[in-house]
Parts: C-alpha cells; structure tokens; sequence
C-alpha cells in the first residue's frame, strides 16, 4: 500500500477520543480497598435489605479464595500489569444525591455532562421513543418515562430502587444466570456492585420504547461495577440500549459489570451495546479495563434473546455475552463488531448453550484491527446431550487496515448429540489496494473509501442495531449511513 | 484546445519499464482505440492515467484539460473527468450499487462545488441508464459487483459511465469475457455516451469490440510505444495479420 493511502487510514484510525471531559462534581466516596467492612459500608449506605448483604458477602469471601488460590483469568489473549485490588475505591456517588423520580432536582452539572455525550435524557427526546435510566460512576441519577411504562406494569428503574421496592423479584433471579461463583470478575462485581438498572416486564407486555442505559465513568481511580438484570415474563419483548464513555485519565480504571438477561415462555430480549470507553492513548497509556460478564437464559419455550454489541472503546476488553439456550425452540443470537485500533486489545466473542430441543443459534462477529490493536474472537458453541435437532451458524470475519495490527480466531465446538446442526464460516481480509483505487477512481478520497469499506464489512451487524444506535455506531466507526435510496 | 495530451510517457512497475516513450493527442469529441498484443503496455496506460500509484511515471507529461494530470490524485483525476472503466471491476461487500453511485455522483459534485443531488433526482436518470444497459434494477439492491456474472460487471462499469457522465472514458478492455449479445448492449451503452463533450479512449486486444464501437482512429501499442496510428481500416489490417510483425524479432525493423 503507497505510504499515501498508509497517512490517511493512519489518520482515519487515529482520531483522538472526543468524550474525554471531565466533570466537576462533589462525590461521596468510601476509602480505597476491598474488604469485609468495605463492602458493609457499601451495603449500609445503600440502605440494602440483609439478603443482599449476605449475597455480597458470601460472594466477596469467594472472591477472596479466588484471588489466594488462581488470581485472575490469564487464558484470554490479552496482555497487561497486574491489578492491585487494594488500590481502587470501590464506592463513588454524586454528592447531591438526586430524588431519583425527577429530572429538575439532578445536578445540573451531569446534565449538561449527558448533553455533552448526546444521551437523550430530556423531554424533546420523548418522541424518539427512548427511556433512559443514566447511571453516572456508580449511582443511578435519572430514570426517565418510569411512569408512562408503570401504567402497562414495567418496572425500569434503577438497580438500588428494584432492591428497595421489588426485592422478591430481584431475591428470586439475582445470579440465577451469572452466579457470582462464575468467573473471579463476576464475584469481585458481586461484591461490590454499586448500581445499575433493572427491568421487568409482565406478561404478555410489549415494551413501547427502546429502554437505555448510559454508563459514565467520572471519577479517578474510581471502578465501576453495575449490574443489570432484566426479566422478560412469558410472552413479553423488550429492547434495551447500553451507551459507555469515560473521561481521559492516565491511569487504567477498571470496569467490571454483570449484565443477565432471563426470557420467560415465548419472551424476547433484544440487547444492544455501543461500548466507547476511553481505549487508552496511541502508546495504550491510561484507558479503562473493561471486563465485563453478560449472560442471557432462555429459560422458557420458544423464548429469544439476541446481543448486539458495537465495541469500539477500552484499553482491553474481555466479553463474552452468551445465551442459555433451555427452553424448547428457544433462539440465541450474538452479532458482535469489535474495533481495536493503536494499542486497544480486545478477547471478545460469545457462549452459546443449547440445553433445549430444536435450539437454534446465530453467530455474527466482525473484528477490525488497525494500528497495533489486537482482536481476538473467542467462542464457545456447546450442545448438551438432550438437545435434539440444535441448530448453529457461525460466521466470524476479521479485516485488517495497515501491516501491523493482528486478528485471531479462537472457535470452541463441542457437540454431545448427533442430530445437531453445525455451521462455521470464517475469513480474513485486509483492505485491499485494488477496491481503493476502485473508489478513489470513482471520486471517493481515501478515507471516504477506506469507510465505505469497513462500513459495507459491518452491516449485517449494524442492520441488527436499532436505528438510533447505528448511526452512532457508525459515527464511532467514522463511516457513513447507507441511504435509503434503491 | 486537445483535451488530453500524453508527451513522451514513460512508466514503470517494480523497476521494470512497461512504457518507453509515449506519445498520443486526443480531441473533445474524438474515440481513439489502442490495441496491441499481450504486454505491450495498454493496460499500464490506463492506469496511468487513472493516477494509480502502483506505476511509477518515469518520465514525460501529460496534459489533461490544460491541467498536470501528473500531479492529480486518482480521486482529484476522477472529479475533474477522467473515468476507467476496469478490467475487472472490484467488489465491495455490503454496500449497495445505487447508494455507491450516488456516493460518487455527490463527491465529484462537492468537488465541483455543486448541490447534492438527492434521492428524487437520482432515481429516474439511474432508471433510465439501467433500462440502456438492459440491467435488472433488482441487481442494483445487492452489493456492488458482488455476485454479479463478469459480463454483469462489464455492463455496470459502464452504467457507472453513464451516471458520471466523464469528459475522458477510458475502456479497458471492456469486450474481455463478454459473449456477442452483451458485446452488443454494451456498445449500444457506449455509442449512446459518444458526443462533442466526451472524447473515449477504447482499450482492446481484438478487433471485434471496433466493429460496434468505431473509433476515429487506432493505435497499435508495441513494447511500450505507439507503432502505428491509422483510422478504423487498421484495425480491419490487424484482424487479418494479427501482432505476428511486431513479434520482437521484426520489432527492430519498426520505425522508432
């Protein structure tokens, strides 16, 4: 490739991270550190029920076994100096604290934060549908339309609000998908998981609005740990949005959040992320850790739960949003960009399980690399012995701009019934000098082209993005919507 | 004022002259054809005059419209008119023909420093050039060139053509892979471009291509020059003799 068309995607891939402000606001902290008493502190300023309380605990002293015995996961394909576990704070919320039900009484300095992100938390943004439930470091300030959907009986709120106000749901399902005996990330979140958002949506319901959820990491040295559950009952649907950025800051923070999904008989969850976080600057100083556990269970018939994730952010990420494929007929589906550009690393793919009969699952993963990123897909398609006539199709393509960013592929099949159904298709494509020159003769300049290009590599997953977030999806991209015309 | 003037034209691949001094003059309004055998060089000229920078010019000039064509971009070439229609036209995955045209179409507009030409606009001029080239308009809502047969891609490369509307067509060697009907369509396409404002230069090893598309004049690429220049009779010439007297062994026995 002429030195030319190098400076250009150079130039394309190296744009500086433009989320990177940082908000002055009083905050309310605990002391750095991870122990017993910390996470009381935790427990106590959240005015949690003693359920939770033992939860944590119990997941805290698993935690702690894990970290003597093991450490942390080093299987995945990522690279990074330890973690010192002492030395974050684990606890970090405005100090205004707001009256969650209302948008005149959150702090006007988040909110002119949230306008700054474009996240659509004020009242014109009603007619695009969206609810929003903002989650800023580690407590929920807003939760948007939380009336308008009562009245059909959807519960979206924030996490710490279900707990006070609907603790029988969240004692029946917390950890039912994601126990905290999981993975070492998973009981460290458990342990000290600060907020989140929660939804519930009752029988028979269809959820009117794309509900969303905007994640911020403001403080310094601050984790954040939320966790979602959302619950869809029998023959219900959703839709729920994840948006993350993070301001610049020299040094790695760590996000570890656990997200769990359960569709009941005939329910749908549709799951979709725009991940920005801060990804580090062009040496991979600074940037955040994103390690991150999402599960899904098809708990019942004919049920469906489908991820959607555009990865463009992190310093590393390491994600892998399943489903549990139990219920009879039951559908699971991952369609997954990944984008690592300078020294971004990303181990990222998906799980899927298929417990039930007639389960089917679709795999779609496109990786980007480009300066010196690293991408990893990683996945994992197990059919269990009683389930019969399971059916899956994957297809996991990597592109690769420039002569010095790696992709690697790490697929796990492991079939225990004959009747299954498998599919796999994989390649590897660079930028091709010759489709280029095609564009640039047509008059396209070369960043123009080198979009198009990698905007054409990711549709069949932006087409699963609901439209709000694909333009976003692709803004991040740097490319531009395909029109309507045609 | 010629529209494209080529002094002494020299270029390179790798280190290796393909070009050895090349001199031609176009006319608005004037078809030239460039023939020869295999290797002589014409697939390079097109290039080299679309701005690819794989071929590195070693020396003359070229004058496009009065302007250094030398110093264009491929982009900057293709917004001031200069068209290739490709040998073999690339695919792009995922992005719709219509909405790739309309991206080019817009592009050279902005350079030009004129409006967008919106969706109302685009669809009857991109209909009625579909209906010219006898293409499906169902194809167009599949990614470019992708799936398509190769004499599908030929016909799109000149329904491109016929929606950026160049003051320069270069055809390089449009009629390769083609059977005789699509050979037709084609031509039928180009015939249909040809006019004062619009001067072609058709690429071609067969003579076959010449009989539906007539140039003005032909000229025959041997090792990297222009040997002979005559009207369309020389292409007739070259059907019968074929390339067997500019083999290299009588080669030194050309007038220089």
């Amino acid at each position: 490739m002429s030195s030319q068309v190098d400076t250009t995607i150079r130039g394309l891939t190296e744009q500086d991270y433009q989320w990177g402000f940082i908000t002055p606001i009083d905050e309310d902290r605990v002391p750095k550190g991870l122990n017993e008493e910390i996470v009381r502190l935790i427990s106590a300023r959240k005015g949690e029920p003693d359920f939770m309380l033992e939860w944590r605990l119990r997941a805290l002293r698993h935690w702690l076994s894990l970290e003597r015995e093991k450490g942390e996961p080093r299987w995945a394909n990522i690279k990074y100096d330890p973690i010192d576990y002492q030395d974050i704070t684990y606890y970090s919320a405005p100090k205004n604290r707001p009256v969650i039900d209302s948008l005149e009484n959150v702090d006007p300095e988040i909110l002119r934060t949230y306008e700054k992100l474009g996240i659509p938390l004020q009242e014109q943004k009603r007619l695009a549908g969206v609810a929003v439930d903002a989650v800023f470091d580690s407590v929920s300030v807003a939760t948007t339309f939380k009336a308008k959907l009562a009245e059909i009986g959807i519960i979206f709120c924030s996490f710490s609000e279900a707990v006070q106000k609907h603790p029988d749901l969240v004692r029946k399902y917390l950890g039912t998908v994601v126990p905290y005996t999981d993975n070492f990330f998973a009981a460290l979140n458990a342990a000290v998981f600060t907020d989140g958002s929660f939804v519930y949506v009752p029988k028979g319901v269809r959820c009117p609005l794309e509900l969303s959820t905007y994640f911020r990491i403001n403080a310094a040295e601050t984790g954040q740990f939320e966790r979602t559950l959302i619950i869809a009952d029998e023959g219900s649907y959703v839709s729920y949005l994840e948006g993350c950025t993070a301001p610049i800051r020299d040094e790695n923070q760590l996000h570890a959040a656990v997200v769990e999904l359960i569709a009941l008989d005939n329910a749908q969850i549709k799951y979709s992320t725009v991940q920005n976080w801060y990804p580090g600057d062009k040496e991979g100083r600074g940037g955040i850790y994103n390690f991150v556990t999402k599960r899904g269970k098809c708990a019942g018939v004919n049920s469906k739960i489908s991820w959607t994730q555009v990865e463009t952010g992190s310093a590393i990420t390491w994600k892998y949003p399943g489903c549990i494929l139990q219920g009879d007929n039951s559908i699971g589906e991952f369609y997954s960009v990944a984008l690592t550009n300078n020294r971004q690393q990303a181990d990222t793919g998906t799980k899927m399980i298929h417990i039930g009969r007639n389960t089917r699952s679709t795999i779609v993963s496109k990786g980007i690399s480009a300066g010196y990123g690293q991408n990893t897909y990683r996945g994992l398609v197990k059919i269990m012995q009683g389930a019969t006539g399971a059916r899956n199709y994957t297809q996991c393509d990597s592109l690769l701009i420039g002569d010095r960013c790696g992709a690697h592929t790490f697929p796990y099949i492991d079939v225990r019934n004959s009747t299954a159904r498998m599919e796999h298709e994989a390649s590897t494509s660079r930028i091709g000098e010759n489709q280029l020159f095609y564009l640039r003769q047509r008059g396209l300049t070369t960043e123009d082209a080198v979009s198009m290009i990698v905007n054409g590599f990711c549709k069949t997953v932006f087409r699963e993005l609901p439209m709000e977030f694909a333009v976003e999806a692709q803004k991040l991209l740097g490319v531009s919507l395909e029109g309507s015309v045609g | 004022m010629s529209l494209l003037e080529i002094k002494n034209l020299r270029a390179a691949v790798e280190g290796h002259e393909i070009l050895k001094g090349v001199n031609l003059t176009i006319n608005p309004g004037e078809v030239h054809s460039i023939m020869g055998p295999n290797g002589s060089g014409k697939s390079t000229l097109a290039q080299v005059l679309a701005r690819r920078d794989t071929f590195e010019v070693t020396g003359g000039e070229i004058l496009y419209n009065g302007k250094d064509l030398l110093r264009m971009k491929p982009e900057e070439a293709a917004c001031e008119g200069v068209f290739l229609a490709f040998q073999y036209p690339v695919e792009i995955p995922g992005i719709g023909n219509a909405y790739f045209l309309r991206s080019a179409i817009n592009a050279i507009r902005k350079y030009r420093g004129e409006d967008e030409m919106d969706a109302m606009d685009f669809l009857p001029l991109f209909r009625e050039n579909l209906k010219l080239l006898e293409m499906d308009e169902k194809l167009m809502n599949r990614s470019v060139n992708e799936g398509f047969s190769g004499g599908e891609k030929k016909r799109n490369e000149i329904l491109q053509m016929a929606m950026l509307q160049p003051k320069l067509a270069i055809l390089d060697e449009t009629d390769s892979g083609l059977d005789i009907d699509a050979l037709k369509i084609v031509a039928r396409g180009v015939n249909a471009l040809r006019g004062p404002e619009r001067s072609m230069l058709v690429i071609t090893h067969y003579q076959r291509l010449l009989n539906y598309i007539v140039p003005d004049f032909v000229h025959v690429l041997v090792d990297g020059q222009i040997a002979r220049s005559g009207g369309p009779e020389l292409a007739r010439e070259l059907e019968e003799t074929g390339y067997g007297w500019a083999e290299p062994a009588t080669q030194q026995a050309l007038p220089a």
